[in-house]
């Protein structure tokens, strides 16, 4: 019945250029929302938001173009992308570029770019090319390569060291391997793996101001004016902005400077002082719309690859959510992971908008593959 | 089995499978999403109000505001502490690009030392980055001209002004005026006490020493506030609310500064004190105490080396001589003396005796000597003040016995606070049997009242309670608190505080006070009197009182030699008196340290001040007056009939 809705009924203008008009709303709106948030916190700073709507610009764009491309391709080139990604990591590691006290970059004369970036992607891509050659639920075999998989990118990217990308770029290829119907049982032994690894981490891998975001995460107080300052401001900022907020650009602490990373990653608390709870719940409804349409549409995806590869960007993006959310509000340790579609920001923007460009490419062209 | 799920696959199993996992994904997200939502609500509604307070607390900062300090005059209305303003040069160190090319720079203009910029640096790293941080202190006018013209140059470098205080009559008024001083730890600890720490939030300088520790609190006034919206760097970004300080109250001294300066005069290369009070009130119209020192040193610090110049040297110049000075009070309470003997019925006017020189006691082999060696002869109680024959009272006092003594002098004053409005005054020495017990715990001797007869041995006195005791004698047993304070300055007229009195001394016979003020006024007026020759021909009428203290005691059969006895352990010269004998207005107290006999050093001393007093600064204040009242009554005249003036054009 469904099929012949989609044969007989025309198609419309954003049908035919593969975009989903519902995710694209969501997005724009909550493209809005930012823009107002930046113009606030930026000190009301014109440029700014010029400059953030030119990179939404580049970002829209670039979800169009994507979103054009057949999943075949998608398939085809994952295991490429996945390569060059490793190598262009390790050439990180050992050409890279330092800035802000950790090498992330690659200098590739005209441009410099953070391969992380790319490994947002590959890695989702590669770990759902690598479970969909065999039905679901894939073999412990499997499983256990594609942890090896997660496990190398991760390793090279907590060595920049980037432990927020680290955690997220391995958090979307686990995603993949959970949706593709890992068994409950090795779930739990990962759990236990990880808590083993905890230790690991700390001693071996985590550097000392990663160590101190984790303790002042757990005591903000024992250290008001240092690393403490931060999570201690923005409470102040969420808890001030009560029920109905102070209005747009009235929030103290934010126009008094008293909030760090103003735009960036603690824009969520300039939101949430300006608009409060009400002004919360928007955005987390639209937020949940966009969450709630990226798994409808990996579920009626038409094979698994997309289906995995449309569930884990989707769980992905939730993940960015809830970490920035969690971190400006005290639930989290501070790590820098932007507020998506919100925070002043260029590349993860890029990385982020390249990704709704895969999931609307899936979400059109699974009737085109079943026609 | 591998290889048939390979090639069998079950597409609605797998279906299936991932919307399982799928649907188990979106209760993940919801759960989180519910515990994030939970969170925020938590801040934004249950803790609402705490860190509103918080945020509020972050923005809002309250500044006090330092309220003027009130001003002092004297009765006449001459300023002697002012509020000036001083110059500082401060940098904003966040302002300036290149901190250290900007100090050379300024180097070159107006020649900073090493010293101010160690000290600079020093307090810059004390101080958040926005603040300003002063370069150089007291900026001199022509510095002010000359950085004010290249201000264009030093971004981020700023003049200051604040309010100081400034003691124009310098060294002339120190010890009864005192001096402010920056707020220190003891002080701040002292107003936390006193629960005026928030009052003086703003206050840089506070009373250290005289009227301007004394009168501290009229002359504070009370702290203003500002509210100020500040950002996260503490700079100010508006105000929202402004409660002005009330200044200080303008207080009027009963000092004449005329006077004064003339007492400054007078004690030039002395030490020693003079105190001129106005007899009918009680009223300070002097005291000087010698050596002085310029206080205005002490307002913005005075350094290490000047502090220990003044606090080592020989003369004490930090010591207020006039109420912490200790004198034996000597022949200067011969009239007291008489007045209680009189009073006890001890001796009457008729009582003579036979002055030879010394006065012995039975079975005891001591003599006390006269001061003339030949002794007075016939000596009645008159006689015995105005010649200030000491065998008279000796004999008096061992007549009366310490104890009555002791008690009957403490109603002068002796041996307690005159209750005059400094803290630097001292209670002195009126000793008795249980102030000798407890000082050195040995039984009073009679030789030790003998002594004390003649204002000496273990009686000492500062000279403010000699200028009391003299005026309770003048005023016939009414007793004025020695005061400073004569009322405040509002809106340009004085407004007199209440004259302090304490209960009068009664005496039983009031015959007794005109014995004794007759003798005074013999002592100046008549033949042998000891202070007449100091006190001839004067155009007003006085009577006094001479005295002379002898630090040293000389051996029993040794005369006293001022060219053999050490310099600082000479006699100190001393004379009360008081003027116009029938109508007193004015009385003195003088003490000389190590001059001589009052006779011929502190009687000529006084005469001196008197006759300036009655001869220049009176006859000129009244023609003043008559002057100003003339003009008062021509302005009247004026308006009351215009049309009997032409006026011209």
């Amino acid at each position: 019945m469904k099929k012949t809705n989609f044969t007989t009924n025309k198609q419309s203008f954003l049908e035919r250029i593969h975009i989903d008009g519902f995710l694209l709303l969501s997005l724009l709106c909550l493209m809005f929302i930012g823009l107002l948030t930046i113009y606030s916190s930026g000190g009301q700073d014109w440029d700014l938001v010029q400059r953030q709507l030119l990179r939404l610009g580049v970002g829209i764009t670039i979800m169009i173009g994507l979103a054009q491309l057949p999943i075949l391709v998608y398939q085809r080139v994952s295991i490429y992308f996945y390569i060059v990604g490793i190598l262009m990591l390790l050439g990180v590691l050992f050409f890279g570029v330092v800035g802000k006290g950790a090498q992330r970059w690659l200098d590739l004369g005209v441009l410099r770019f953070q391969p992380s970036e790319i490994m947002k992607l590959a890695m989702p891509m590669m770990i759902a090319w690598f479970i969909s050659r065999n039905s679901i639920p894939a073999s412990v075999r499997d499983i256990f390569v594609g942890f090896v998989l997660v496990f190398i990118p991760t390793i090279l990217i907590a060595k920049q060291p980037d432990l927020g990308t680290s955690l997220l770029v391995s958090a979307s290829g686990i995603f993949v391997l959970f949706l593709s119907g890992m068994r409950w049982r090795i779930i739990s032994l990962i759990g236990l793996l990880g808590g083993l690894f905890a230790p690991i981490m700390w001693f071996f891998l985590m550097k000392d101001y990663q160590k101190q975001r984790v303790i002042t995460f757990l005591d903000p107080e024992s250290d008001p004016l240092g690393s403490g300052y931060h999570i201690i401001q923005s409470k102040i900022a969420i808890g001030s902005g009560g029920v109905d907020g102070k209005g747009w650009l009235q929030g103290t602490q934010s126009q008094l400077e008293f909030l760090p990373e103003r735009h960036t990653d603690f824009i969520f608390s300039v939101y949430s002082e300006e608009f409060g709870l009400i002004g919360i719940i928007g955005l987390l409804v639209m937020y949940m719309c966009i969450i709630m349409r990226g798994l409808y549409i990996a579920n009626r995806a038409q094979n698994n690859f997309s289906k995995l590869l449309a569930g884990s960007i989707t769980l992905t993006f939730f993940v960015y959510v809830f970490v920035n959310m969690g971190m400006v509000s005290g639930l989290l340790p501070v790590v820098g992971v932007p507020l998506p579609l919100i925070s002043y920001g260029g590349t993860s923007m890029v990385t982020l908008m390249a990704g709704f460009g895969i999931l609307m490419a899936i979400s059109t062209q699974k009737r085109l593959l079943s026609r | 089995m591998a290889k048939a799920r390979q090639t069998i696959r079950d597409h609605s199993a797998e279906a299936n499978l991932f919307a399982r996992r799928a649907f188990f994904s979106a209760i993940f997200v919801f759960g989180l999403m519910s515990l994030l939502l939970i969170n925020l609500y938590d801040l934004q509604v249950n803790k609402h109000l705490e860190y509103q307070t918080q945020s509020n607390g972050n923005r809002i900062k309250v500044l006090p505001v330092a309220p003027n300090r009130g001003l002092i005059y004297d009765r006449n209305g001459v300023i002697l502490a002012e509020n000036k303003s001083v110059f500082s040069l401060e940098i904003i160190p966040e302002e300036v690009d290149n901190l250290e090319q900007t100090l050379a720079q300024l180097t070159e203009l107006m020649a900073i030392t090493p010293d101010e910029i160690a000290r600079f640096e020093k307090d810059k790293l004390r101080q958040r980055r926005f603040k300003p941080v002063s370069i150089r202190r007291q900026l001199t006018h022509e510095e002010v001209a000359l950085f004010s013209a290249n201000q264009h140059r030093f971004p981020g470098i700023d003049i200051k002004a604040r309010l100081s205080r400034y003691y124009p009559f310098k060294d002339t008024l120190t010890h009864m005026l005192g001096y402010v001083s920056r707020i220190n730890k003891r002080d701040l600890a002292k107003l936390k006490d006193q629960g005026q720490e928030a009052n003086y939030a703003a206050t840089h300088d506070i009373g250290k020493q005289g009227v301007e520790k004394f009168h501290e609190s009229k002359l504070h006034g009370r702290v203003g506030y500002q509210q100020v919206e500040v950002n996260n760097k503490g700079r100010i970004i508006r105000v929202l609310d402004f409660e002005p300080p009330e200044p200080g109250k303008d207080i009027v001294l009963n000092i004449d500064i005329k006077l004064q300066q003339k007492a400054q005069q007078e004690m030039a290369g002395r030490r020693g004190s003079v105190i001129i009070t106005d007899v009918k009130t009680g009223g300070v119209l002097a005291l000087y105490s010698s050596p002085s020192y310029d206080p205005n040193m002490f307002v913005h610090g005075i350094s290490q080396t000047e502090y220990s110049k003044l606090l080592n040297s020989r003369y004490s110049p930090l010591l207020n001589r006039a109420t912490q000075g200790l004198y034996p009070p000597a022949s200067l309470i011969k009239p007291h003396l008489a007045l209680i003997g009189l009073e006890e019925g001890v001796i009457t006017p008729e009582t003579e005796i036979q002055d030879r020189g010394f006065f012995k006691l039975r079975n005891v082999a001591h003599i006390w000597r006269d001061w003339k060696r030949q002794g007075h002869g016939t000596v009645d109680v008159t006689k015995a003040i105005e010649v200030s024959c000491d065998t008279f009272y000796y004999e008096l006092a061992y007549k009366l016995g310490i104890d009555s003594i002791h008690e009957r002098m403490g109603e002068f004053g002796f041996g307690n606070f005159t209750g005059l409005d400094l803290y630097e005054e001292s209670r002195a020495i009126l000793p008795s049997r249980g102030w000798k017990r407890a000082t050195f715990n040995e039984s009073w001797y009679i030789g030790d009242t003998i002594s004390v007869g003649i204002g000496q041995g273990y009686w000492n006195a500062t000279p403010i309670q000699i200028a009391n005791s003299l005026n309770i004698l003048v005023n016939r047993g009414k007793r004025f608190t020695p005061t400073l304070l004569k009322g405040y300055l509002i809106d340009g007229s004085i407004e007199n505080v209440a004259i302090e009195q304490k209960p009068p001394l009664v005496i039983n016979n009031e015959e007794n006070w005109d014995i004794v003020l007759d003798a005074l006024y013999g002592t100046v007026n008549r033949e042998n009197g000891t202070a007449r020759t100091a006190f001839r021909k004067t155009s007003y009428v006085s009577a006094g009182k001479t005295g002379t203290a002898q630090l040293f005691t000389v051996a029993q059969d040794e005369e006293y030699d001022e060219e053999n006895v050490h310099k600082y352990l000479r006699d100190n010269a001393m004379y009360i008196g008081y003027a116009p004998f029938d109508n007193p207005q004015i009385s003195m107290a003088v003490a000389i340290e190590n001059a001589g006999g009052g006779s011929s050093h502190a009687a000529p001393l006084a005469r001196n001040v008197m006759d300036y007093y009655f001869d220049e600064l009176r006859p000129a204040r009244e023609m003043a007056l008559a002057q100003k009242n003339a003009a008062k009554i021509k302005v009247i005249g004026i308006s009351l009939t215009p049309s009997s003036h032409q006026s011209s054009p």
